[in-house]
């Protein structure tokens, strides 16, 4: 479809040591009603990953990221399957967007064989080819990032890395270690803090005495993005891209943005906020609202599309729980497997007694 | 009178608190949000109170204390376990909490050579008195990441001490222990145990009652095998003693509620008696608890005891899976402890 050009609300952007992204996008209608599915479709696998908890078919941890749906396909559209992309534990977006299924995504949350991760990661540890994972530790994949990024450099790569991290996991001193080493070697390295203001229980002004994000990068220049804008996002990613691979160094990108449900499910996220603080960030900033409003605006498609696009993505999603539930537990023998790699295993591996024993010859 | 796990520690805190103007406690949400990590306990062999494992071991403290000496920290480990360690060493007596020991990984190097080492180096210049506690031990569901056991790693090193109790009065009685202890300790409290009520005897009630660091503790008499274990697996090795009971079977069981110092003066006596020696622990088989425990016995005179070899049951060497049919093959429980027990005295099925 025909490229246009819409403006930006003058907001958009703020800058650390640097100019900002244009407030003039171009986008075509196919990348506006794609994003639209994609964040629809986010929300919905979502929700009924919220339902699966709430049913105990979702083990342990399960940290959602509704309300923030505009980052990750904003960041996924700016890209390809070339470039790194590395976050925390609430990731399940990128599966989605980059290379794996509604079933495999579902089928991990329900620790079965279809996972991504053949259900021996959970919520927390995705992965695909294209998304680096899913990494359980606040703050840890944040160097994992630089070393990306460093590789790409190595390789004489012309691709960038998204290094994802919270608001919360900022103040890991490891970040600004990583920080610090992708400035002094000059690496394709955008780091991106997702500030959805609260560090699990706490607000963004009780863990970081500076809450302004993308300027804590000392010599790093930086951006502030609103992150419940996907246009925005997406000219802020692309702009980020494109200035990490023209070898002008790392980039801090904070998108400031908003987490509607609890930390994880385990918090019902009312103790430390008020309900009404979360009802009018929905009523007013919804990422997915916003974007419908736009579409409708410049009569890209009718109401009808849309709901027609809703429902679609909801019968996608519950034919992949479905799906999904009907995949087995992954076999017995896959505890042993992945340890190592295939075929470098020491001879066997001890269980919980002396008689449990595996034996790689019996794979 | 009865309290859970979680209560005890909540006790012991108070009264040292109480007690000492010295006393704090700093780690993530210990203050406003009384405790943040909540895990939902689903594994099918823990005895949890509640759908929901919360930890908020320091619920109520910042109403009875005040923010400057129930401190929040941001997520930080490796910064807010130096500091703590710092203000040991002028003197405070920091509680510095991790919301798990998987994340106090962050902060090892602290722990390791900043606590566990400067009052040597600095020919006892410098003490550093702080506890180190929080979750530690397999959790349920939470993957490789966050569901892991701790007592070997720090078991490892000298100028720290290891704590690692079971129930509600191995808690209240060791950590108020820990507290005015003049060294590091590192208190390993059980992830899925927080919710579990057990009996409190009046002795164990009084702001007075101290358990000593060092000491194990033998929780049933028995002639026929000796079984040691910590933390969670002393509930199972007392099941599994109940079942072995009916078969006439009697096992003595151990409770080592520290892991340094060792009380491998307790486990000798045992076995010297019994005959018999099973460890369970539910960290990895290599290098651990139960490792140690085998060394020490057979450098001993307690070897010329032996009428079967020593059964170590553990984890297995394996990441922790997320699958529920791979994760119930990974950690050890009664059914495990019964089976090696009864390989001990010759028994198989």
């Amino acid at each position: 479809s025909e490229p246009f050009t819409v403006k930006l609300h003058e907001d958009s952007f703020r800058g650390y040591r640097t100019d900002v992204p244009s407030l003039d996008v171009e986008v075509t209608k196919d990348e506006l009603l794609t994003w639209y599915k994609q964040m629809t479709l986010v929300r919905r696998v979502e929700q009924a990953a919220d339902a699966l908890y709430k049913q105990k078919l979702i083990r342990g941890f399960c940290h959602l990221a509704i309300g923030q749906e505009a980052i990750s396909v904003g960041i996924n559209s700016a890209t390809t399957f070339e470039d790194k992309i590395i976050s925390s534990y609430r990731t399940h977006p990128f599966v989605l967007l980059r290379g794996g299924t509604l079933k495999s995504l579902v089928g991990e949350l329900l620790g079965r064989v279809c996972g991504v991760s053949k259900g021996k990661g959970g919520s927390m540890h995705v992965f695909t080819e294209a998304f680096q994972g899913g990494h359980g530790i606040v703050g840890a994949q944040v160097p994992l990032g630089a070393g990306l990024a460093f590789a790409q450099k190595y390789k004489g790569k012309k691709t960038a890395t998204f290094a994802m991290y919270g608001d919360g996991a900022s103040n890991q001193g490891q970040v600004f270690e990583s920080y610090n080493m992708a400035k002094l070697w000059n690496l394709p390295c955008i780091f991106v803090c997702e500030n959805n203001k609260y560090g699990m229980g706490t607000p963004a002004e009780r863990s970081s005495s500076n809450t302004e994000y993308y300027t804590r990068g000392d010599k790093i220049p930086g951006i502030q993005v609103n992150g419940m804008d996907i246009i925005a996002v997406h000219q802020a990613s692309k702009w980020a891209k494109e200035w990490v691979t023209s070898d002008k160094g790392p980039l801090l990108v904070e998108f400031v943005t908003y987490r509607y449900a609890g930390h994880s499910m385990s918090d019902p996220g009312t103790t430390y906020r008020t309900r009404e603080e979360i009802q009018r960030m929905r009523s007013t900033q919804d990422p997915i609202r916003g974007l419908q409003r736009y579409i409708s605006e410049w009569g890209l498609a009718s109401e009808d599309d849309l709901k027609a696009v809703d429902k679609e993505a909801k019968a996608e999603v519950d034919a992949a729980v479905e799906e999904a539930k009907q995949s087995p537990y992954p076999d017995e023998k896959e505890l042993w497997t992945d340890i190592y790699s295939a075929g470098t295993e020491p001879p066997f591996m001890r269980g919980r007694e002396r008689e449990e024993v595996f034996h790689y010859s019996q794979l | 009178a009865q309290m859970t796990v979680r209560e005890a520690l909540n006790a012991a805190m108070e009264e040292e608190m109480l007690r000492d103007e010295n006393v704090f406690i700093i780690g993530e949400e210990v203050a406003r949000y009384n405790g943040a990590y909540k895990v939902r306990s689903l594994a099918p062999n823990t005895a949890t109170t509640s759908s929901h494992g919360c930890i908020q071991v320091t619920k109520g403290l910042l109403d009875k204390f005040g923010e400057k000496r129930v401190v929040d920290t941001p997520i930080t480990e490796m910064g807010f376990a130096g500091l703590a360690i710092g203000a040991a060493f002028d003197g405070l007596r920091p509680i510095c909490e991790f919301m798990t020991f998987n994340f106090a990984m962050q902060a090892i190097d602290q722990i390791v050579n900043s606590a566990g080492k400067t009052h040597y180096m600095s020919g006892g210049v410098l003490p550093c008195p702080i506890v180190f506690r929080g979750p530690n031990g397999a959790a349920a569901g939470v993957a490789a990441q966050h569901s892991q056991d701790y007592a070997s790693w720090y078991g490892q090193v000298p100028g720290l001490k290891v704590v690692s109790p079971w129930n509600a009065e191995d808690c209240k009685g060791l950590l108020k222990s820990a507290i005015r202890d003049p060294n590091p300790v590192v208190f390993l409290e059980n992830e899925l145990m927080y919710g579990v009520t057990f009996p409190m005897s009046s002795e164990a009630m009084s702001d007075g009652f101290l358990l000593p660091i060092g000491k194990a503790k033998v929780e049933r008499e028995g002639s026929d095998l000796t079984i040691v274990a910590h933390s969670k697996m002393v509930g199972h090795s007392m099941e599994a003693a109940e079942e072995l009971a009916k078969e006439g079977i009697k096992a003595e069981v151990i409770n080592l509620r520290s892991i340094r110092p060792l009380d491998i003066d307790t486990i000798k006596k045992s076995v010297k008696k019994t005959n018999r020696l099973l460890v369970a622990e539910g960290g990895y088989p290599a290098f651990g608890v139960g490792s140690e425990i085998c060394a020490q016995i057979v450098e001993s005179e307690a070897f010329d005891y032996l009428d079967a070899p020593v059964e170590r049951v553990t984890g297995a060497d394996v990441p922790t899976p997320y699958a529920v049919n791979l994760e119930g093959l990974t950690f050890p429980d009664t059914s495990v402890i019964v089976k090696a027990a009864k390989r001990a005295l010759y028994r198989s099925n």
